[in-house]
């Protein structure tokens, strides 16, 4: 799997020689650059070497070292390894590295959020505001030394529960208003919040006219969400309007928030699988992947050949599941209310069926285990995933197509509508459909093959237009694909054990630093794993494709009528559990 | 021409539109045999299950919060498995497995018996963890999913007590995989000491 590691990886530092190191830490690889010369190095990465995709920016803080790390994942759109380079900060407020938003505009949202949980600001970010968490939250949550409220220890397992574990309410331990802090002299009767919206609204463009025969045309200003059906859970976006037409919009996210990462980071490694599944709700067996396979090659373990086959078979059918959801959910959001939806819940159903007799839960499946999935899949099953897959899908597909594809109303809504262009896509860090709907064959399965898809023979589908129908038509072939993968994998699926060692519940994983990207069904799903050899993770990070992909939606969105708003949302395909983690 | 395409989608829905009817009319009698036939690859006509009369099958591994077993002695008494080793409450990820340990007051040395078990039930997440962990066979996932409540739902260890005959009602191959591996270890000690 590492066998392409390092040989088409630039060597930076004889480049680049009084600026930038190789990191030596043990376990660790990559270049840690000056910061004075981040920006340029980084220009010339994208224009000189081809690094045109920069997938992902995560923070780490390092308090031991007095140091804050920005760590930078860039890949080529041709395929190939990554390129980590990572830029360091003494760890004294206020911290700052340049903003690479004008090499990469895709990074936008990603250095928003760092500088919300981490408090490192991005020299030349046009709008670095809080992200995830509200204007005026005290502190930056993923900072080591800061403690959630309920805070018991740095680390589960928790001590309180065993042996002693008289059961108490979190509620009990810390009462109302003694977790919270104020500054000294703070009278909250006399406080007067300062309004968070007008930073907010003051990073739209607006505009005034006046018209020649003196009537003034002004700026309508409309808050899409975070309420409205077309959003599938609480994602808001404010829109200036000029008549029916955005002329700019800010998508405002964090609704739903949990903190999931500094979640994690207490959590032992094997704890997160659970909580991964709670990330992209539809596809839990996809999310577990992505983090199986970051903490296997941490581990160095490998996955049973039969363990990797069932992988492919989840996580090809969660594909086509999600892609149905999406097709149902986008013709809601059109007017044709609920009929193709639940046509399309029909298939879903019986996939979620098997997946509850197989893990145990339709969706919160908690199937993989580092080194194997947890059980194999019991005769039963197997039977009814070969009727769906050799006699159900392929009609129910065709039928799916008839029903929508060539619908002129529906076509006449999708085509030419939300364009990106090949450049922006690659450009603002779009991943999955949409970004093989503007013609980029990039696909992880193809471009950086992980578990067992160099075996299996499929297209990538593509199409030219860039627009909402061309992406609708990559869904549908990928649907097709996805078929095919799985009649392949269920015809070559060997027998023998689905899982490497004897399960424990206790891992201690070697010192190091990982990061495990799959091809999930709405995009590239990452995990930027570092572990200091301990039973918990000492970074936990996700990108996932969801919140990377909302970055773009300003660019497809500005100039088209503001109804367009809604079916270019749903054709990006979010989900707000992965949005707002 | 313009509206084909659309004609054709409708079709697709008038197709399965009296598809609906034909078949409520086929499983007139059999209306809840109907469910298995719902879940097969054949399954066509009105999809909706009519919860609760009808119910989907609900397969072997399926879980839902835990329950403690015991196995039930010659007397009727409670011979609880659990050993309160403390490993699911470590294994679980939401931490909502509260154990005190029994401690023998003349001794001051920990029994193998839990003097209280709580379960948090509002807090577990259904993982499962809990009952893949357990080296005693003690605590296992249930399949009992009506569990909505006006209060809180902690379950104390009353509450959490099934006997091991409704851990092999629910769970028949697990439950018959286990007994076999016991006996099986039974059998190698007994060898071992002859
Ligand atoms: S239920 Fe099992 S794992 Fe938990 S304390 Fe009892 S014996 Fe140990
Ligand atoms: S099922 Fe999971 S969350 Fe629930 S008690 Fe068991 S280990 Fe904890």
């Amino acid at each position: 799997m590492d066998s392409t590691k390092n040989t088409d990886v630039l060597d930076l530092a004889n480049l680049y020689k009084d600026s930038v190191k190789a990191d030596d830490r043990p376990g660790f690889s990559g270049f840690i650059i000056a910061k004075e010369k981040l920006f340029d190095i980084a220009k010339d990465l994208r224009d000189k070497y081809g690094y045109d995709y920069l997938s992902c920016v995560s923070g780490v803080d390092y308090p031991e070292t007095n140091s804050m790390e920005v760590v930078y994942h860039a890949y080529r759109s041709s395929g190939g390894s990554a390129l980590v380079f990572k830029t360091q900060v003494e760890r004294v407020d206020p911290m700052e590295v340049p903003s690479l938003i004008s090499i990469w505009p895709g990074v936008d949202l990603q250095e928003r959020e760092i500088w919300d949980l981490f408090g490192i600001k991005f020299a030349g970010h046009p709008d670095l505001r809080r992200i995830l968490m509200w204007e005026g939250f005290e502190g930056h949550p993923m900072r080591k030394d800061w403690k959630e409220a309920f805070y018991e220890e740095e680390a589960k397992p928790l001590k309180s529960r065993w042996p002693d574990g008289n059961h108490k309410y979190a509620e009990a331990k810390a009462a109302y208003g003694d977790n919270i802090n104020f500054e000294a002299g703070f009278d909250p009767e006399k406080w007067t919040p300062t309004d968070p919206e007008e930073a907010l609204y003051s990073a739209l463009k607006k505009y005034q006219t006046e018209d020649v025969d003196g009537i003034k045309t002004d700026h309508l200003l409309i808050n899409m969400g975070p309420q409205h059906p077309s959003t599938h859970g609480v994602f808001r976006a404010v829109v200036i309007l000029d008549g029916e037409e955005i002329v700019s919009l800010k998508p405002v996210m964090g609704y739903l928030h949990r903190n999931h990462e500094k979640i994690g980071e207490r959590n032992t490694f094997l704890q997160n699988i659970p909580f991964t599944d709670r990330l992209d709700y539809f596809n839990s067996m996809y999310s577990a992947w992505g983090y199986s396979l970051a903490v296997e090659r941490l581990l160095g373990l490998a996955v049973p050949e039969r363990a990797e086959y069932i992988r492919v078979i989840f996580g090809e059918m969660s594909r086509i599941q999600n892609h149905l959801i999406l097709f149902g959910m986008l013709w809601n959001d059109l007017g044709a209310y609920f009929t193709p939806a639940l046509y399309a819940f029909e298939e879903r159903e019986l996939m979620l069926d098997i997946f509850e007799a197989v893990s145990g839960s339709r969706m919160m499946c908690n199937y993989h285990r580092f080194g194997g999935v947890v059980r194999d899949i019991d005769p039963a099953s197997m039977q009814k995933i070969k009727e769906l897959v050799y006699e159900r899908l392929p009609r129910k597909i065709e039928e799916f197509d008839r029903l929508l594809s060539e619908n002129e109303i529906f076509v006449s809504r999708m085509k030419g509508i939300g364009y990106l262009s090949p450049e922006d896509c690659l450009a603002y860090s779009v991943s999955g459909p949409t970004l093989r709907a503007a013609g980029i064959p990039y696909d992880i399965r193809r471009a950086e093959p992980y578990g067992v898809y160099d075996r299996f023979e499929f297209d990538i589908p593509l199409r030219y237009n860039s627009d909402l129908l061309d992406r609708y038509l990559v869904r549908i072939d990928e649907i097709k694909q996805s078929v095919r993968i799985l009649q392949q994998a269920l015809r070559d699926i060997p027998e023998g054990p689905v899982l490497t060692g004897k399960p424990s519940y206790q891992i201690k994983v070697p010192a190091g630093e990982t990061y495990g990207r799959v091809e999930a069904p709405k995009g590239e799903l990452g995990y930027y794993v570092v572990s200091n050899g301990k039973g918990n993770p000492y970074r936990y990070k996700i990108r996932t494709p969801s919140f990377v992909n909302v970055t773009s939606v300003e660019k497809m969105c500005v100039g088209t009528k503001i109804a367009d708003f809604v079916t270019i949302l749903g054709m990006v395909d979010i989900v707000l559990g992965e949005v707002d983690r | 021409m313009y509206g084909i395409g659309l004609i054709k989608g409708l079709s697709v829905t008038l197709n399965r539109f009296v598809e609906s009817y034909t078949e409520d009319i086929r499983w007139l009698v059999k209306r809840y045999a109907k469910v298995d036939f719902r879940s097969s690859k054949d399954a066509k006509g009105t999809f909706t299950i009519e919860y609760p009369e009808q119910q989907l099958n609900i397969p072997e591994e399926f879980r839902f919060t835990p329950f403690l077993v015991y196995d039930e002695g010659e007397n009727g008494e409670k011979n609880i498995r659990c050993t309160s080793c403390g490993i699911c409450a470590k294994a679980c990820p939401p931490q909502c497995i509260w154990i005190v340990r029994t401690v023998d007051p003349a001794t001051g040395r920990p029994q193998p018996q839990p003097a209280e078990f709580y379960i948090d039930a509002d807090i577990c997440m259904n993982c499962g963890f809990c009952a893949e962990f357990c080296p005693f066979d003690a605590i296992k996932m249930n399949h009992d999913f009506e569990q909505s409540s006006y209060t809180r739902n902690l379950k104390n260890k009353e509450i959490l007590l099934q006997p091991a005959s409704y851990y092999a009602n629910i769970r028949p191959l697990n439950y018959a995989k286990e007994e076999a591996a016991r006996a099986e270890k039974a059998a190698a000690k007994a060898a071992a000491k002859a």
